[in-house]
């Protein structure tokens, strides 16, 4: 049988599900660095972000999804941070997200 | 012989503490620093979320103390405290039966948030400031124009450990969104956006001006803290943030930034502290006993708290809690002599 196209596909879901994600790893990253839960999502890092000022890079949404366990295409993001640690020096709640940005990089290499 | 108490700080707090224990039929004494009593109230021009100009609330109580006679030492301050009396600065012992503790609360310093440039570019000013020049009617960019645009920017020196100070200052929500809206009336060409990390709008009447001023006003709410403000080349001040809701960063030029600066503990907490054995919270301000049933009373007998002594609190409360703290203080000499 031809197979005729009718120009539809099936979209996988859009919804982070927490159930089928595996948060073993974003599990280990909050035991290594308890303090990103303090995170209030106020946007101080990524305001602050010589990346993110020239690139798509946007440091709070990509610890979050990890957090969430979405883990795709996180280390690729890391890889734009230059490390200059700006982050670091306006966090409200002290979080070492310089610290964070290498930790999330050793732990999602495989990702 | 009426019983006496002694009441450290005459602001809000501690005149109508002294109302309600001079009612009861005990003698107080109020203790105040500065020259006058009122404390921080004397500088704010209209209460949330009433709008009722601040004098209408102080005025009755100020008015209170002058007809009741009640005792009022200014100009000095208090160097120890204990059950039975205080020690001013100078070594006068005032004999007291007990004593109220409403030493109220510091304003952050938002010299120390160098990165907004309060004090160092010209139209970045603090809530405080905005009322006091709102009270003056002159609310004028340095210029002496309008401002365009303005940025109102939530929890300066509070819930920011790089200024150590974890808490949340609670008031400042409602203070921006009330502020903005008396801003949008002033000016109402100009467009006023706040930045916020949470809007906490716990009291009653706090929620609906929130909206009112999203809908009636049409003040912008944006989702971010802002990192920064720097001078631009004409004069006004670019400010940077996250617009968090959509992820990306954020730049705007503004003519006036107003930082809502928080509540933090009194330096002198500490020593009044260790001079009679009470403890402190960890965030400075003084510890009450319990939360629940002990918020007036301190840990030791006969040592009273009211207002902001411990903890941010709305001028509502304080009233409040002045009341309940006169009443604890009541039930503790009448359990004394009984």
């Amino acid at each position: 049988m031809r197979n005729i196209k009718f120009g539809y596909g099936i979209s996988k879901p859009r919804a982070i599900d927490i159930d089928s994600n595996d948060l073993r790893k974003s599990n280990e990253i909050l035991r290594e660095m308890p303090e990103l839960q303090t995170c209030i999502g106020c946007g101080s890092c990524t305001a602050s972000c010589t990346a993110g000022n020239l690139t798509q890079f946007n440091f709070r949404r990509v610890h979050t999804l990890v957090r969430r366990g979405e883990y795709m295409g996180a280390y690729e993001e890391m890889n734009k941070c230059m490390l200059c640690g700006k982050c670091r020096l306006v966090c409200p709640r002290g979080i070492n997200t310089r610290g964070l940005a290498m930790l999330i990089k050793r732990k999602l290499g495989d990702f | 012989m009426k019983p006496r108490v002694v009441i450290v700080g005459g602001g809000a707090a501690g005149m109508a503490a002294a109302l309600r224990l001079e009612s009861r039929g005990v003698e107080p004494v109020i203790v105040e620093r500065e020259e006058v009593t009122g404390g921080k109230v004397r500088n704010w021009h209209k209460l949330f979320p009433t709008f009722t100009p601040a004098e209408e609330v102080l005025e009755p109580l100020c008015r209170g103390i002058v007809e009741r006679g009640i005792e009022c030492r200014t100009g000095v301050s208090v160097e120890a405290v204990s059950a039975d009396g205080v020690v001013l600065a100078g070594g006068e012992r005032v004999e007291a039966d007990a004593v109220v503790v409403a030493t109220g609360f510091t304003l952050f310093d938002a010299h120390r948030k160098q990165e907004y440039g309060y004090g160092i570019y010209d139209n970045v000013v603090t809530s405080a400031d905005l009322e006091q020049m709102m009270n003056r009617g002159s609310v004028r960019l340095a210029d002496g124009s309008a401002p365009r645009r303005i940025a109102i920017l939530h929890c300066v020196g509070s819930r920011d450990e790089k200024v150590c100070q974890s808490h949340c200052s609670k008031v400042c929500c409602i203070t921006g969104v009330k502020q903005a809206i008396e801003l949008k009336k002033m000016f109402p060409e100009a467009d006023v956006f706040n930045f916020y990390m949470d809007i906490r709008m716990f009291g009653p009447g706090y929620e609906e001006l929130y909206r009112e001023a999203q809908q009636s006003y049409n003040i912008h709410f944006v989702r971010g803290r802002i990192s920064e403000a720097s001078p631009t080349i004409n004069g006004r001040i670019q400010i940077k943030a996250e617009d968090t809701l959509t992820g990306r960063p954020l730049k705007m030029s503004i003519d006036m930034l107003v930082l809502l600066v928080g509540m933090r503990a009194n330096d002198d907490n500490a020593s009044l502290a260790a001079s009679a054995g009470l403890a402190l919270a960890p965030n400075g301000f003084m510890q009450n006993k319990d939360p629940f049933t002990g918020a007036v009373r301190s840990q030791r007998e006969g040592i009273f708290y009211a207002g902001a002594v411990t903890a941010p609190k709305s001028l509502a409360d304080t009233l409040a809690e002045a009341s309940m703290a006169a009443d604890a203080v009541v039930d503790y000499l009448n359990a004394d002599r009984r």
